[in-house]
């Protein structure tokens, strides 16, 4: 299992290795552009474009350049942005990132609870009244554009029915570390919790639930059944417990594209200074480093939540643990 | 069987090897090879029905498909008809697919569902020779009737057949070039036992009337000894016993031989119940094969020779070949 | 329960589905009985019904579209219609199944101390070290070897013939009196399926286990078998104590399928005595006697379904005279292969 384990975590570092070239390679190698204007920001002076030149080494090889970008990204942390005045890139981002992860993370909470209950009634209950209510709820789940059901819930929560006892107690949108205040935290992520959970409870039960009606099919089960020892067990003890493999690798996929910014139309709609609302914006001023930046951290955290995926596979399957 | 005048073989295997490479470590030592072949060496006669049996993971059906190329060889030499087809390409080996032909085990698979049979049957004619639509046509009609069906069913689709007529659509399919050499690999292992003996006699029948060789592959003995004029018994990626079918299956030179067919049940509540055979311990790995001779483990005459040594095929008279130290029969 | 008394007994069991065209009956009306430590070898074909009536008796059709009539008593219990939970206390415990196919029957995930200890503390009230305790003696006594390793491995760590080991030793667990087999050699290799064999004959002695064998292959029912069932059509064509049916089998059915297995040792007939045709289509099967189409001696009188006919527990369901079937079993003895 060991070796399992350190194979799949040698192949993260030689991804995350490939996704900081490639980034870097788009940025600062594509033919007919020059970085050092882009760094710049528009409307830059000459002096500042001297700077940058100089400062990243535009004028050095590639590799050299590559280096350089690395080193203040990782290790000097002082990539500033220059669209912005200096503002230093990389705590920014790394002060985005608890926004994200709060984010995703409560909703991932959320929306594997409720596939599972989702997946598993309708599953159980196949072809009646339950099950087919459900599959259309699912639907209209998926089918509901995030910042859509966000905006309406603001409407509702923030304005029309803020003064009612329902909604009351919803602070205004934004951000409140946990580590100030874990009540007012909680608070503020309920409802874009909710919102982004509800696209993905939707997919994650119907995918559940075809998964286990397959699953159920299986030879196996039917030894299960004929144990005697409960449809209830069998669904879940061998049903449930052998299906997760999918459920799994489907989250992970999802997960780690989240936590590194897809999250972003939730984040805007709700006022969160996550990665992804960091990206949009940077995207809108066409902030070179601080994009470069966002995506080297975001392709950062889908590796890793892949690699804890693969991690969790290794226990959940067995069959996975035998790597030759 | 014997004193026939000695032609050239028709198909000739010399240490044959197929290996596998399994693992998928960056450090070599930890990669596994399977032979799934190892060093065979086999002639097939004009004429002749050689069956090979074996039981799962032996590389009967590896075997099969690389003696037809279909699987590509490690090393080791083919011949066929005295030209030597090792490393032939596929553009050469073309011409030569009209020679040798293969039968498959699982009728369903090996059939495209989406094509109507008549279609499927035409496809040989359509690559190795130039006719004219109504040629073709005639040709397919007179395949189906070969092998009992009838021409009608030539627009018909696979899932429209039952088992046993599928695997008639498949023979007719080797068939349609007449073929020298057929490899049929578990031709009736997937039918029912009623239907098994149909086909059986078809296949003999059609060997009769196209004057075919057969490479014949199952598990089943009792069909391998209906059906084969000669055969060889495979353990572990090598050939133990081969010899003219009713002496090896009537007193058996290798042990594994005589436990395999002292394995078989016999439907039948009068015979004395002949003393089972039971190997000890399960087959071994093929990625760890045994030292020595690869079924020491589980034979009960093995002796420390065994364990060392690993046994060369030779000749025990009448056409038999075993590779033991201690062999049957003295 | 006295010691005659017999232990399972089916009586016009049939098993239908609702389909697009109308019922298709894939068991037609079956009766048999299962005495107290008695082999019984159900022979039959694809499309027989065989493995439809193992599954009506453990009541694992759960097809919607199925419909189960007739009675099966097990010790003097209806099994059909019998509710879930009654069910349950019954499988696994007083009637176990082992399938075909070994290397699909286990749960993946689970290993197999877990899956054999969840059968046992399902039925009884042990701990799971005793559970585990229990499943180890099990997994001995059906000749693993490395038991305690075995007991905590998974599925998929073993071979083909050990897992069915894994699979009769699960089956066995709680001791049951009835063991339900569909075709537990079949995908095992021969030299395999001879232990796994040999083992299920034990059964009888060791264990106190009645059996019952489904099978395609007549030199598995010689080797184990007490009484045979031959099924063809979704009915019992002939059935009788092994020796009976085996040295004079009744129905032409059950000839041909002798005639279709190639002997092992002796003459080798020019052509095997195959039967032509091909199982019947369960949606349309023919009116009278299911195999009257493929019949040789097909007349008149077998447009109405026989019933079936014989003496001294062996009868066929034939309408064949019995002075014109002494002919051909004469006949059959000299080779000479079924005339269509």
């Amino acid at each position: 299992m060991l070796a399992a384990l350190g194979f799949r975590l040698g192949q993260m570092v030689l991804v995350m290795f490939g996704i900081s070239i490639v980034a870097f390679l788009i940025f600062f190698a594509t033919p007919g552009a020059d970085p050092s204007a882009r760094i710049a920001g528009r409307n830059a002076s000459q002096e500042t474009l001297l700077q940058v030149r100089h400062d990243f080494g535009l004028d050095r090889p590639l590799p050299v350049q590559y280096g350089l970008m690395m080193n203040r990204l990782f290790i000097s942390r002082d990539l500033t942005s220059f669209v912005n005045r200096g503002q230093l890139v990389v705590p920014t981002v790394t002060e985005a990132i608890p926004v994200t992860l709060s984010l995703v993370g409560g909703a991932a909470v959320l929306w594997v609870l409720g596939g599972l209950v989702v997946g598993v009634i309708a599953g159980a209950t196949r072809g009646s009244f339950v099950d087919r209510a459900l599959m259309i709820l699912s639907l209209v789940g998926v089918s509901v554009p995030v910042f859509w059901l966000g905006e309406v819930a603001n409407l509702l929560t923030q304005s029309r029915w803020h003064d009612t006892w329902l909604f009351s107690w919803v602070p205004p949108l934004g951000y409140v570390p946990l580590t100030e205040d874990p009540w007012g935290w909680f608070k503020a992520l309920i409802i874009p919790w909710f919102t982004l959970a509800t696209l993905y409870v939707g997919l994650y039960g119907r995918v559940l639930r075809a998964s286990l009606i397959e699953m159920m099919q299986e030879d196996f089960i039917r030894t299960a059944r004929a144990k005697g020892i409960g449809e209830r067990r069998v669904l879940l003890h061998h049903g449930l417990r052998t299906s997760l493999v999918a459920f799994v690798t489907m989250f992970g996929l999802d997960f780690g594209a989240l936590v590194g910014g897809g999250a972003l139309l939730t984040e805007v709609v709700f006022g969160l200074q996550g990665v992804g609302k960091l990206t949009y914006e940077a995207l809108q001023t066409l902030d070179l480093p601080m994009i470069l930046a966002t995506v080297i951290y975001a392709a950062f955290f889908v590796v890793m939540a892949n690699f804890i995926v693969d991690v969790v596979f290794v226990f959940i399957d067995p069959r996975a643990r035998d790597v030759r | 069987m014997n004193a026939v005048p000695r032609e050239r073989p028709l198909l000739r295997a010399s240490d044959l090897s197929k290996r596998y490479h399994v693992g998928r470590s960056i450090f070599p030592a930890q990669r596994r090879t399977v032979h799934a072949v190892d060093t065979i060496s086999l002639d097939i006669w004009p004429g002749e029905t050689l069956g090979i049996v074996g039981e799962s993971g032996c590389g009967k059906s590896t075997l099969g498909r690389c003696l037809v190329r279909l699987t590509e060889i490690s090393s080791g030499s083919l011949e066929f008809e005295g030209r030597d087809i090792t490393d032939a390409s596929q553009r050469q080996l073309r011409p030569l697919r009209r020679q040798m032909q293969m039968v498959f085990q699982d009728p369903s698979a090996s059939l495209n569902p989406r094509r109507r049979i008549g279609d499927l049957l035409a496809d040989p004619f359509r690559i190795h020779e130039r006719l004219s639509a109504g040629e073709m046509a005639d040709r397919v009609a007179e395949l189906l009737r070969r092998v009992d069906l009838s021409p009608e069913h030539a627009s018909r689709y696979p899932h429209e057949f039952s088992g046993g007529q599928r695997q008639r659509i498949g023979i007719a399919r080797a068939l349609a070039l007449r073929p020298r050499l057929i490899v049929a690999d578990e031709p009736v292992s997937a039918l029912d036992v009623s239907i098994q003996a149909q086909i059986v006699n078809l296949l003999a029948d059609l060997r009769e009337a196209f004057n075919l060789t057969y490479v014949f592959i199952a598990h089943d003995l009792s069909v391998v000894r209906q059906i084969s004029t000669r055969v060889a018994v495979m353990y572990l990626g090598s050939i133990v016993e081969s010899g003219p079918t009713d002496l090896v299956f009537a007193a058996p030179a290798h042990h594994y031989t005589a436990a395999l067919r002292s394995a078989v049940p016999v439907p039948s509540v009068d015979r004395e119940r002949r003393q089972r055979l039971v190997l000890k311990g399960d087959l071994p790995s093929p990625m760890n094969p045994p030292s020595g001779c690869r079924f020491h483990t589980r034979c009960p005459a093995a002796t420390s020779l065994c364990r060392s040594e690993r046994p060369l095929l030779q000749s025990v008279g009448d056409g038999r070949l075993v590779a033991c130290h201690h062999p049957l029969g003295g | 329960m006295s010691a005659d008394a017999p232990l399972l007994v089916v009586e016009d069991l049939t098993v239908s589905f609702r389909g697009d065209e109308g019922l298709v009956q894939a068991v037609g009306g079956v009766s048999f009985t299962v005495k107290q430590r008695e082999i019984v070898g159900v022979v039959g074909e694809s499309g027989s019904g065989k493995s439809q009536t193992l599954l009506a008796i453990m009541g694992l059709i759960d097809s919607p579209r199925a419909v189960v009539s007739g009675s099966i008593r097990f010790m003097g219990q209806e099994l059909i219609g019998l509710n879930r939970r009654a069910l349950d206390a019954i499988r696994g415990r007083q009637i176990a199944m082992i399938f075909q196919d070994p290397m699909s029957a286990l749960t993946p995930v689970h290993t197999i101390g877990n899956q054999i200890g969840e059968q046992v503390r399902a039925h009884e009230k042990v701990s799971a070290r005793a559970a585990r305790a229990r499943a180890v003696q099990l997994l001995d006594a059906v000749g693993i070897a490395n038991p305690g390793r075995v007991v905590d491995g998974y599925p998929h760590q073993l071979s083909g013939g050990m897992r069915q080991r894994a699979v009769i030793a699960m089956a066995l667990s709680c001791n049951p009196v009835l063991l339900v087999a569909d075709e537990p050699t079949t995908a095992l290799d021969v030299t395999v399926q001879a232990q796994i064999l040999e083992l299920i004959g034990r059964l009888r002695d060791e264990f106190g286990s009645a059996v019952i064998l489904v099978t395609h292959d007549l030199g598995v029912v010689a080797e184990v078998a007490d009484q045979v069932l031959v099924m063809y059509g979704g009915r019992i064509v002939e059935e009788g104590g092994k020796g009976s049916v085996f040295r004079t089998p009744l129905h032409p059915y059950t000839w041909g399928l002798f005639g279709s297995i190639a002997p092992m040792e002796g003459e080798r007939p020019a052509r095997l005595a195959a039967i032509p045709g091909a199982p019947p289509s369960l949606s349309n099967l023919p009116t009278g006697c299911a195999f009257g189409p493929r019949c040789a001696y097909h007349h008149d009188d077998c447009l109405v379904r026989p019933p079936l006919v014989g003496a001294g527990g062996h009868r066929a369901a034939c309408v064949l005279p019995e002075t014109k079937r002494r002919h051909l079993k004469i006949q059959k003895a000299a080779g000479l292969e079924m005339q269509q």
